[in-house]
């Protein structure tokens, strides 16, 4: 079973920022969430993996510290 | 006016019992001749069992209402001796379209699949499905079977026993009184029966209206599937566009539960959508409008002592996937082979409890299945129609993305996993024919598998040895010997054997996989049996 990576795994990561950023720029907050959620369907569907996918989702709920 | 819905196929008739001191008793009354009370009926009668069908009408459902039949329904229609007409008159379509508001995002063509005798559903109006089921009935009258449909029989009161049920039925020529050993409720959403025995469904996952109509056209419409996902014409509601046998389309316009029925379905409303969904230039006559309302829900069990519920009396679901009339028929198929068993006293009644858990799994099934695609067709919020807009969006460039569109799941057979009848699986074979499964049918040269595994246990050995016959506990299973060579294609090893070299499968009469192992083992298959018997 694959493990969701939850440690620094991006490259480049401060110019995927920026290009995240970038990419909502000047959009209406409705096209910026429209935007948001075809992110994630394209990223999940390239995860493809459906443990993985249970575990992300199960991480982006930030935990009680 | 000649439609078959207009004409009485099964008139009143006076019976006998209507003229006796005492109260008839026959071994099983099923009330309802839709698809499920046919079926079932036809089903027992096969089997030899003797069994008397009221219906409180005397013709075939009026409109298309059901319209998809499944694979698994024409295997099984195919069994009971009528799938053939089914076929012959259903329309089989290739090309779907999917729009969202104003455009096309995509269009897909199914290729059917090889390897098996029926295809993956047609499209039938309900009433000519019912035609062939009472063709069939009418057949089986003129071999001499017991069954009978009896037009314009209501049933007004039941009465509960330990070993039987005591019905009042008002007909024409007023009232009379009959028994029966075991009753079969197949009489739809709204039973009278459920109400008359005080039962009711429980939970309301969702309810719903549609406007159906059946809409007579030219005859250069294409044959094709058109779904819309928050058209103009329907805004925030879905629409779909069926072709039918007859040059009738079925027009499906979804309009949420708060709503003026009568209204909806005045010709003046009705005709002005259909222009809009369309095109103006397109001629087309009504033929019929209805409003269908549905809520997604199950009653708590299917059987109660001597009445047993199936079809819509036990379940409802919302029309995406056809999962109505689909499901029904999967029920009496995995009734009538057990109340066979009962009767003949080669099972105890638990058996019949087995009915009840097997397709209370199969209806919980369907009714995730629809809720998944109600919430995909009418999100229930803002992140939710977000989403739901995102993926119809990406279906219109990426092919990764349609998948995940959801306009209904077509109806498939459930496999019970877990059944208390069946053996744990003893083959390292495919997922597709574990225990619990309905049989995927496979090709065998000019023919096909699922004919020779209809309505008996029957020890299926591919490339292995067992004996001709066993008996245990007064059930026979007979052998059927295949070998992968008997299949070119492969299929019969791909479906059956995966990576394994042999296999033995015991199958129930429901064509349900029971058991299975690499090889045959006389103790693992008797007891097999027995387990699938309700002994066990």
């Amino acid at each position: 079973m694959a493990d969701l990576i939850l440690t620094p795994n991006i490259e480049n990561a401060d110019d995927f920022y920026a290009g995240l950023l970038a990419a909502h720029d000047g959009l209406e907050k409705a096209d910026s969430d429209a935007l948001n959620a075809r992110l994630v369907l394209v990223l999940a569907n390239h995860i493809g993996d459906s443990n993985v996918l249970a575990q992300a989702l199960d991480a982006a709920v930030l935990k009680d510290t | 006016m000649n439609k078959i819905f207009e004409v009485p196929l099964y008139a009143y008739e006076r019976s006998p019992d209507q003229d006796t001191a005492t109260p008839v008793r026959h071994k099983v009354i099923v009330i309802g001749a839709g698809p499920i009370g046919l079926a079932t009926a036809i089903d027992l009668a096969q089997q030899g069992v003797e069994v008397v069908v009221l219906d409180d009408n005397d013709k075939v459902s009026f409109g298309s209402r059901a319209i998809c039949f499944s694979q698994r329904t024409l295997d099984i229609a195919d069994r009971l001796g009528a799938g053939r007409q089914m076929l012959d008159k259903g329309v089989l379509w290739n090309v779907g379209k999917v729009y969202f508001d104003k455009r096309e995002v995509y269009e897909f063509n199914l290729q059917p699949d090889e390897g098996y005798a029926n295809p993956a559903f047609i499209n039938l109006q309900q009433y000519y499905f019912e035609k062939a089921f009472v063709d069939r009935v009418r057949e089986l009258q003129a071999e001499g079977a017991s069954i009978e449909i009896r037009g314009r029989n209501k049933v007004e009161a039941i009465g509960t026993h330990d070993d039987h049920v005591k019905l009042e039925v008002e007909t024409p020529e007023g009232p009379y009184n009959i028994e029966a050993d075991w009753l079969i409720a197949c009489d739809g959403a709204n039973s009278p029966t459920r109400r008359m025995l005080g039962l009711d469904f429980e939970g309301r996952v969702f309810e719903d209206n549609f406007l159906i109509a059946d809409v007579v056209m030219e005859a250069d419409f294409p044959s094709e599937r058109w779904f819309w996902f928050d058209p103009p014409f329907n805004r925030g509601q879905s629409a779909l566009l069926h072709k039918q046998p007859d040059n009738v389309w079925r027009i499906d316009l979804q309009l949420g539960w708060d709503i003026d029925k009568e209204r909806e379905q005045q010709p003046e409303n009705v005709i002005p959508r259909l222009k809009a969904m369309l095109g103006d230039d397109v001629k087309f006559e009504l033929e019929w409008v209805s409003i269908y309302t549905f809520q997604c829900r199950r009653m708590e069990r299917f059987r109660y002592g001597r009445v047993l519920f199936a079809g819509d009396s036990a379940h409802q679901v919302s029309p995406f996937g056809a999962r109505g009339a689909n499901s029904g028929l999967q029920d009496a198929d995995n009734l009538c082979w057990k109340l066979k068993m009962v009767i003949d006293g080669k099972s105890p009644e638990l058996l019949l409890d087995s009915y009840n858990r097997e397709r209370v799994q199969a209806a919980d099934e369907n009714i995730r299945m629809s809720t998944r695609s109600t919430d995909f067709i009418t999100p229930k919020s803002d992140m939710s129609r977000l989403l739901r807009d995102a993926v119809l969006d990406l279906s219109e460039q990426y092919e990764f993305a349609r998948p995940l569109v959801n306009s209904g799941r077509l109806s498939t057979p459930c496999t019970y996993v877990g059944s208390s009848l069946s053996s744990a699986d003893a083959l390292n074979g495919p997922d597709i024919t574990q225990p619990g499964s309905a049989c995927p049918d496979a090709p065998l040269g000019n023919d096909f598998l699922l004919p020779k595994l209809a309505g008996k246990f029957t020890l299926l050995t591919i490339d292995a040895d067992a004996p001709e016959q066993i008996e245990e506990d007064g059930v026979e299973a007979t052998r059927l010997a295949l070998s992968v060579k008997d299949d070119p294609t492969l299929e019969l090893k791909r479906r059956y054997l995966g990576n394994a070299t042999s296999a033995v499968y015991l199958i129930r009469p429901d064509q349900h996989v029971a058991a299975r192992r690499d090889s045959f083992e006389d103790n693992a298959f008797r007891q097999a049996i027995r387990r699938a018997i309700g002994k066990e």
